[in-house]
């Protein structure tokens, strides 16, 4: 499981594309408007990704990763859902200032998604081979009979056994493992450029998730494509993500290069994070938990939002908000991929 | 599914004996003699009187009576009228009346109770929505006759455009009001089934996928989400449709329409058991088939339901 080292450290982009990352997020808001109030599920979120990297998005529900996600794909219900400011730039243009009819030729083409629950995900009534072949249909025009005979060709890619036997199947009749290699299948259909996965592995048993994760991990290196990997498991970002984005609140609270983040972890949150993971070397001592819980949207605290569950919480701490900045080595040399939102980040990182 | 079919099929023989036995009783309970309902307010000629109650076995216990019925039923002849015509004639000549009527019925309601229902689901808590909720809660509200007299004095006297009443025009001139009546009740809960299960599949996890597959608004909503909001609507229509079979007694006196509605409601006045009886066998016999086709529909509309 070496996968990281595997990957070019500059991905090259691919033929006839703009330089510069495949995916741009700059300061996108997203708020929600409810009877109770105003929820800011997304406040001012920043990140990029390039074909052939991996983000990983870390964060507790409620973070505001979904929702970001959301965003980029453009499945967001408006109303309720509003997106005040921000842009999310995808091979250098702006899909926000798209007609909704370029943006639907985008999706599922060019930038695709992988759902956590893909039984609730699949349409329970069509064929996972009509569902498959949906995409050659509606977006290449391809006849029924071809279609079809693409979706075959999908399972086999996926490693569904007996592919051709099983493609006039409806999704109840797989396993949990099978349904979500289907839910990759469709993804890749179209071979896009961007594949984002909301949690692929949270609804699977753990040796599946394994499988589930390698056979991701190795189709996005075939495709050379970028891949943000939403999840809650740091077990399953360090075997496959190159770099790291935890969300607190909808806002990045820390970003950093997959293993330095394990190493050293620049913010509160993400160290909490870490010491939370149950490690086989501590058996029988009490396993660390963040006390509290994560902050209701509709009144998130004043400052820092994470600053009521917070050790090292100061009174700087509850008025001003910390913004995300570089982080450095002791002697001030520039740690590329580094930032962090802690107005302490140099004790958290340092100590 | 051949199996099952079968089965299905086979229930349909005890079901039918017990009800027929069942409304066989229920008219033969009735008060009131059907000979001398025959000359009406004249006395009967008590010889012609006697020999038409030997005709009609009309001296013999219930279970003998029931009996000459029943076997006649299973040789094909459903009985005669007291005064004298085959009831499979009398079924033959007003059944394709009631056949057509229920049928654009059931096809306005339909087709104007899903369309409306899916609008009103995608535009949930807008203007349309709300028309949608309002006009059809005014329409279950207003007794049949009421629209029926309304639509017959504004189209048929005051604009022309349909007969006011009978069925000379044949269809579907002569049927459209009369149809249009017949599904307004039906149609508004339709509309209203349909909203409730499609707002219910549009938020759905697979629609949030066919979206996210860049499917256009018209493929994800009409295949992905409409697929999975009709099954209670099919149920509904299935139910519908047999009792549309059945004639309407109210609609068809209205319009004057000699259908098997008129004609069961003149029976029953009659007190012409075979006539009442043959007509309820055979709307028994509609609903049975009706109901096995909504079981049938289910399967094709969601794979996850087996029959074995």
């Amino acid at each position: 499981m070496t996968i990281i080292d595997q990957t070019d450290a500059v991905p090259a982009p691919r033929d006839g594309e703009s330089t510069g990352p495949l995916l741009d997020v700059r300061d996108l808001h997203v708020e929600f408007h409810t009877r109770e109030g105003v929820v800011r599920a997304v406040n001012g979120v920043n990140y990029s990704v390039n074909s052939g990297e991996t983000l990983a998005v870390l964060g507790e529900s409620g973070s505001g990763k979904s929702v970001t996600a959301q965003a980029i794909m453009g499945i967001l219900d408006m109303p309720p859902a509003r997106i005040p400011q921000g842009e999310i730039r995808f091979h250098g243009r702006d899909m926000l200032a798209m007609s909704e009819e370029e943006r639907r030729k985008i999706r599922g083409a060019r930038i695709a998604m992988i759902f956590q629950d893909a039984l609730s995900s699949l349409n329970p009534v069509l064929s996972v081979g009509f569902q498959l072949g949906e995409m050659f249909r509606v977006h290449q025009g391809m006849s029924r009979k071809d279609a079809k005979a693409k979706a075959v060709e999908l399972m086999d890619r996926v490693k569904i056994p007996a592919a051709a036997a099983r493609v006039n199947d409806y999704p109840h009749q797989f396993s949990g493992g099978m349904r979500q290699r289907i839910m990759i299948a469709m993804a890749l259909a179209l071979e896009p450029d961007l594949i984002i996965a909301d949690e692929p592995t949270t609804a699977l048993d753990v040796t599946v998730q394994a499988q589930v994760m390698d056979l991701l991990a190795e189709l996005q290196r075939e495709y050379r494509m970028g891949l943000i990997l939403i999840t809650h498991d740091l077990g399953v970002v360090a075997d496959v993500a190159d770099k790291i984005a935890v969300m607190y609140a909808g806002r990045i609270v820390e970003t950093a290069p997959v293993h330095e983040l394990y190493k050293r972890p620049a913010h509160p949150y993400t160290r909490g994070l870490l010491d939370s993971i149950p490690r086989l070397d501590q058996k029988g001592q009490e396993l660390y938990a963040i006390k509290g819980l994560p902050p209701n949207l509709l009144k998130v605290p004043k400052g820092c939002a994470f600053n009521p569950r917070c050790d090292r919480a100061q009174d700087v701490c509850r008025t001003d908000v910390p913004p995300l900045v570089q982080v450095t080595e002791r002697d001030g040399t520039a740690l590329p991929g580094r930032a962090s939102a802690c107005h302490f980040w140099k004790e958290t990182i340092h100590g | 599914m051949g199996r099952y079919v079968v089965r299905r099929l086979l229930q349909v023989i005890p079901v039918a004996i017990g009800v027929t036995f069942i409304i066989f009783c229920l008219v033969f309970a009735l008060p009131g003699d059907p000979i001398q309902a025959l000359a009406g307010d004249k006395r009967a000629d008590p010889n012609i009187a006697a020999i038409l109650r030997d005709h009609y076995h009309l001296n013999q216990p219930l279970y003998l009576q029931y009996w000459h019925y029943i076997s006649g039923v299973f040789t094909g002849d459903l009985g005669e009228t007291y005064n004298g015509r085959a009831v499979s004639d009398l079924v033959s000549q007003r059944f394709p009346i009631t056949l057509k009527l229920g049928l654009t019925a059931f096809a306005l309601e339909a087709v104007i109770g899903i369309v409306a229902g899916i609008f009103a689901a995608l535009k949930r808590g807008k203007f349309l929505d709300n028309v949608v909720l309002v006009s059809t809660l005014v329409l279950i509200s207003i007794p049949v006759f009421v629209l029926g007299s309304v639509l017959q004095l504004e189209f048929g006297v005051n604009l022309k455009i349909t007969p006011v009443a009978g069925i000379q025009q044949g269809w579907p001139q002569s049927y459209i009001l009369p149809a249009i009546v017949l599904a307004t009740t039906s149609m508004a809960y339709i509309a209203r089934l349909t909203r409730a299960s499609m707002t219910e599949s549009v938020r759905a996890d697979y629609v949030r996928t066919a979206v996210a597959k860049g499917l256009p608004q018209r493929r994800v909503i009409g295949l992905h989400a409409l697929r999975n909001s009709l099954i209670p609507v099919v149920t509904f229509l299935g139910f519908d449709l047999g009792a549309l079979m059945g004639g309407a007694i109210i609609t068809e006196r209205v319009f004057n329409m000699p259908g098997i509605g008129q004609q069961l409601a003149q029976s029953l006045y009659l007190r012409e058991r075979p006539v009442v009886v043959g007509l309820v066998t055979l709307l028994v016999l509609i609903y049975l088939v009706a109901n096995l086709l909504v079981d049938l529909l289910y399967a094709v509309l969601d794979p996850r339901i087996r029959y074995e």
